[in-house]
């Protein structure tokens, strides 16, 4: 067995979240390693469309969170090779009718005194933002700081940025204690010791919580993405219906879907997300395509000739409340978590990797933690297990 | 020398069932799907609230007790036996005539009169369209030319959530029917499923492979049985497996000049498979009447050699043939050039799995390193009320794709099938694994894989970028290296550049996954009916 000493800290996750950690950890001086049991991206990272979304979250602690990352990434497009595919692009959100405009309209107040850039589109103007869109929206809002990367690209890439020493293949298969403090992880290969682990393994994250002896009620809510054959530049923007929102904040089991729509720079117009809690089942859904295509052709009418190439689907990490856990966890000294970021993993990913890279360094945190704290759940065992809850 | 007649049994995936499956021209899709991508608003006015026109979805067929998807041997045979014995069966098949990708009827107006000279069993094969001819006009066969089934799914799973465990009792299975751009979407309701959707041609990719005039071995043998045309006048066959042998006797016979068969295996490896060869004597003549035209064409049989870099411009002009070691590394300082005007190379086949896996069949590790379904005694997969035969088992050829069509009907209609049939079965089934052991690539032979080249045609990866993901960037499978690179991501969906990418990634090859068979039309995803309803 080999050993490994000198490590500050052991991140568990090469998915983007895990690459932000070791990326701001790095970036702070420590020294990193990070362990996955499959390759880079291989979870819910690699399924993901790379949304960098500020346009779907109401005032808030994520929100607040989502705004810190957009400007994150906006540093990390500068140093991290062009094949992150980072596109300030902007997103549309649309509304059928007037009742579903003067919401929008109290939900972008609400943004905008967060700090979000918001501005409202009349119906006559949309076809100037979207020539392909629909005609008879009755407006909508352009949210500017709405961004896409290519999110495995962006993984791979802050990986090897944080220069961490990663070991990729390997499961942990335990959690190492003494005297109740963390003091490392096993795998089938090796001890690596460090007074910290962080647990960023996504939707997985509840396992290695439990590792470590502490409870965590991440679940699974599957999303099911289409992906057309390559067109010319048809979706300029991010543009989905405003049900999207709701469907977001939604607790519900049942499948839910509201389309999201938007061209990608190799071509493929990708078609999102249709979200569901039923396990880890990975039997295709032909209701959840159904649901995404004719949505989004209604949304885009040309887009109703032509072909979907592919579909594949993933598994958000969900806690009850849709909102992470990030930072260390009172119940168990040295242990830090950092997951349960939903479908929104990607563009919560630089904000949450430097909430940790601050918990590990003393440092003051950037922004309030306490919304985030991993513990919050312990006083509702109830909430962790119940898959039928609506809010 | 023995041999087998291991061309693709089936239909292999593609939208284009008749044209040659060479690698110069096999993933460029449809020339009907490029002109679809750009908007057609005028044709669809329609306001937002009512994307959706009236249904496409055509009424199906009565439900059957049986649906199988491939009309190659194994689907054939399995359809008229099932027939015979009482079933009503839906037949859904890509191509637009019975036979798969083996037996291939001369396009009409070729005037040819013999299809059988290219063909090994075509005998069998024209007894078994017969058969499908007159159950169909009896109503007993219901068959689906030009319908390719993108997906199967169990009945209730589209809504509500199934309880897990417990076997479905009906399938649907939905299918893209016609030609672009004025597809029809399909869908089939059956009690049970056989899947003989066959196999496509295994490429390992070299420099210049996408050359015209570089063309899939299989591609070769399906443009001299349905077009009756040559790929060239000097014709190098390279590549891996008994098919190679099989096409260069097509083609010496049909006027070619074959300056050499360039075959990576050695059949010294065939030593170690005597019991498997004897107990196959049918193979071992036909073996010999190849043996036999290669002799009296002059062909020359290099083992132990690979093809490394074709060269040209416009097209094909020449080909770097070099010596191997063991483990398929060219050995440098071997190389010389052939001078020719084409190339047809393949290397054995791989198990078209899609729909299979995406129900969750059980698969198995074949010797020849492809993925195969796991199968048993009654061709039953792992999830119950789902067949398959032929090549998705294994590649086993035309004549064993039949009788496993036959026995899995029988299972199917819950008759005995006659002995002969398994003891057939088991002794055409250890030759092919023997065959398979004998062709599976060594590790080898990316050494003659520069950076530079080419391996995802589609999207135009290099393999230096795929070594860059796999080496530097923490890919480790096929999956990963595909999100970081485009590899496979094109229109044929990984079916070219798969075995290739999942070498570089240090992976042995994973199972195809991909849920949906074929390109769909969004508008047919739209109009599916609504869970519930």
């Amino acid at each position: 067995m080999l050993k490994r000493h000198s490590l500050d800290v052991v991140i568990i996750g090469a998915g983007v979240v895990g690459a932000a950690c070791a990326y701001y950890a790095a970036r702070a001086g420590l020294s990193v390693a990070v362990v996955d049991r499959g390759p880079v991206a291989g979870g819910t990272t690699g399924a993901g469309e790379g949304n960098l979304l500020v346009s779907d979250k109401e005032a808030g602690p994520e929100l607040d969170l989502a705004l810190l990352s957009t400007r994150l990434w906006t540093e990390l497009a500068a140093v991290l090779p062009r094949e992150i595919e980072y596109e300030p692009k902007g997103g549309l959100v649309v509304a059928p009718d007037e009742t579903t405009v003067k919401a929008l309209r109290t939900f972008a107040e609400g943004q905008r005194a967060a700090g979000v850039d918001a501005v409202e589109v009349a119906a006559d103007v949309l076809h100037e933002l979207e020539p392909h869109l629909a005609p008879g929206m009755a407006g909508g809002f352009h949210y500017p700081q709405d961004a896409q990367v290519q999110p495995a690209q962006a993984a791979a890439r802050l990986l090897a940025a944080s220069a961490a020493e990663v070991h990729l293949g390997e499961e942990v298969t335990q959690i190492l204690l003494d005297r109740g403090a963390v003091r490392g992880v096993r795998t089938p290969r090796r001890e690596l010791l460090a007074p910290a682990v962080v647990n960023a393994a996504g939707t997985w994250g509840g396992h290695i919580a439990s590792l470590a002896g502490v409870t965590l009620p991440v679940l699974p809510r599957r999303g099911f993405v289409l992906v057309t054959e390559p067109l010319p530049r048809v979706v300029r923007h991010k543009v989905y219906a405003a049900d999207y929102i709701a469907d977001v904040a939604s607790g519900s089991a049942a499948l839910q879907s509201s389309a999201v729509v938007e061209g990608t720079p190799s071509g493929p117009v990708l078609i999102g997300a249709t979200r569901e809690r039923v396990g880890f089942d990975r039997t295709l859904s032909t209701e959840a395509l159904r649901r995404l295509a004719s949505q989004a052709a209604a949304l885009f009418p040309v887009l109703a000739d032509v072909r979907v190439m592919r579909t594949y689907h993933g598994f958000r990490p969900y806690l009850p409340d849709h909102l992470p856990a990030i930072g260390p966890d009172p119940r168990r000294p040295g242990l830090l978590h950092a997951c349960g970021h939903e479908g929104a993993g990607i563009g919560l990913a630089p904000a949450t990797g430097l909430l940790v890279a601050a918990a590990l360094t003393g440092a003051a945190p950037p922004l309030p933690v306490h919304p985030f704290r991993p513990d919050r759940f312990a006083a509702d065992p109830a909430a962790a297990d119940n898959p039928e809850e609506q809010h | 020398m023995p041999t087998s007649p291991s061309e693709p049994a089936g239909r292999a995936g593609r939208a284009d069932p008749a044209g040659p499956s060479g690698p110069a021209t096999a993933p460029t899709p449809a020339p009907t799907a490029a002109p679809a991508a750009v908007p057609r608003p005028a044709a669809h006015p329609g306001p937002a609230a009512a994307p959706v026109v009236a249904s496409a979805h055509r009424a199906a067929p009565a439900r059957a007790d049986l649906a199988i998807v491939g009309a190659g041997p194994a689907g054939l045979a399995a359809a008229v036996t099932a027939a015979g014995l009482g079933l009503r069966v839906v037949l859904l098949d890509a191509g637009d005539r019975p036979g798969g990708q083996f037996y291939r009827h001369p396009a009409p107006g070729l005037g040819a009169a013999r299809p059988e000279a290219l063909h090994h069993g075509w005998a069998e094969f024209a007894t078994r369209e017969a058969a499908l001819r007159a159950h169909e006009s009896a109503g007993r066969i219901t068959y689906l030319p030009l319908h390719h089934v993108w997906t199967v799914v169990p009945v209730g799973a589209a809504g509500a959530r199934r309880g897990h465990g417990a076997p479905a009792t009906e399938w649907i299975l939905h299918a893209v029917a016609g030609h672009a751009p004025e597809e029809r979407a399909v869908a089939v309701t059956a009690r049970a499923v056989l899947i003989a959707t066959g196999a496509y041609e295994r490429q390992l990719p070299f420099p210049g492979w996408t050359l015209p005039g570089v063309i899939g071995a299989g591609g070769a043998q399906a443009m001299l049985k349905s077009g009756l045309v040559l790929p060239g006048k000097r014709v190098v066959v390279a590549g891996s497996g008994p098919l190679l042998l099989a096409v260069a006797g097509s083609l010496a016979a049909a006027g070619a000049t074959v300056p050499a068969v360039v075959e990576a295996a050695s059949y010294t490896a065939y030593a170690g498979r005597v019991p498997a060869l004897l107990r196959n004597p049918g193979k071992l003549v036909e073996a010999a009447g190849y043996g036999g035209a290669l002799a009296r064409h002059h062909v020359r049989l290099l083992t132990r050699h690979a093809v490394t870099e074709a060269h040209g411009t416009e097209r094909v002009e020449a080909v770097t043939v070099a010596r191997l070691d063991r483990n398929w590394r060219p050995l440098p300082g071997t190389g010389r050039r052939i001078p020719c005007d084409a190339l047809a190379v393949g290397h054995g086949l791989v198990p078209q799995l899609e729909l299979a896996t995406g129900l969750g069949c059980a698969i198995r590790r074949s010797p020849d390193g492809t993925v195969a379904l796991e199968l048993d005694a009654e061709q039953r997969t792992s999830v119950p009320g789902i067949w398959s035969a032929g090549e998705t088992g294994g590649i086993g050829g035309a004549q064993l794709a039949m009788i496993e069509g036959e026995l899995a009907a029988h299972s199917v209609a819950g008759a005995l099938p006659a002995a002969r049939l398994t003891r057939s079965r088991a002794r055409l089934r250890a030759f092919a694994d023997a065959m398979a052991a004998a062709h599976r690539p060594g590790e080898g032979w990316t050494g003659w894989l520069r950076d530079d080249a080419v391996v995802c045609r589609c999207e135009e990866v290099p393999a230096g970028r795929i070594r860059e993901a796999a080496d530097d960037l923490g890919a480790r499978d096929a999956r990963t290296v595909k999100l970081l690179t485009r590899a496979g991501m094109g229109w044929c969906q990984g079916r070219m550049c798969g075995p290739a990418v999942a070498a570089l990634a240090g992976e042995e090859g994973a199972p195809d996954r991909r849920p949906l068979s074929c390109p769909v039309p969004l508008r047919h995803l739209a109009e599916l009916p609504p869970a519930g309803h």
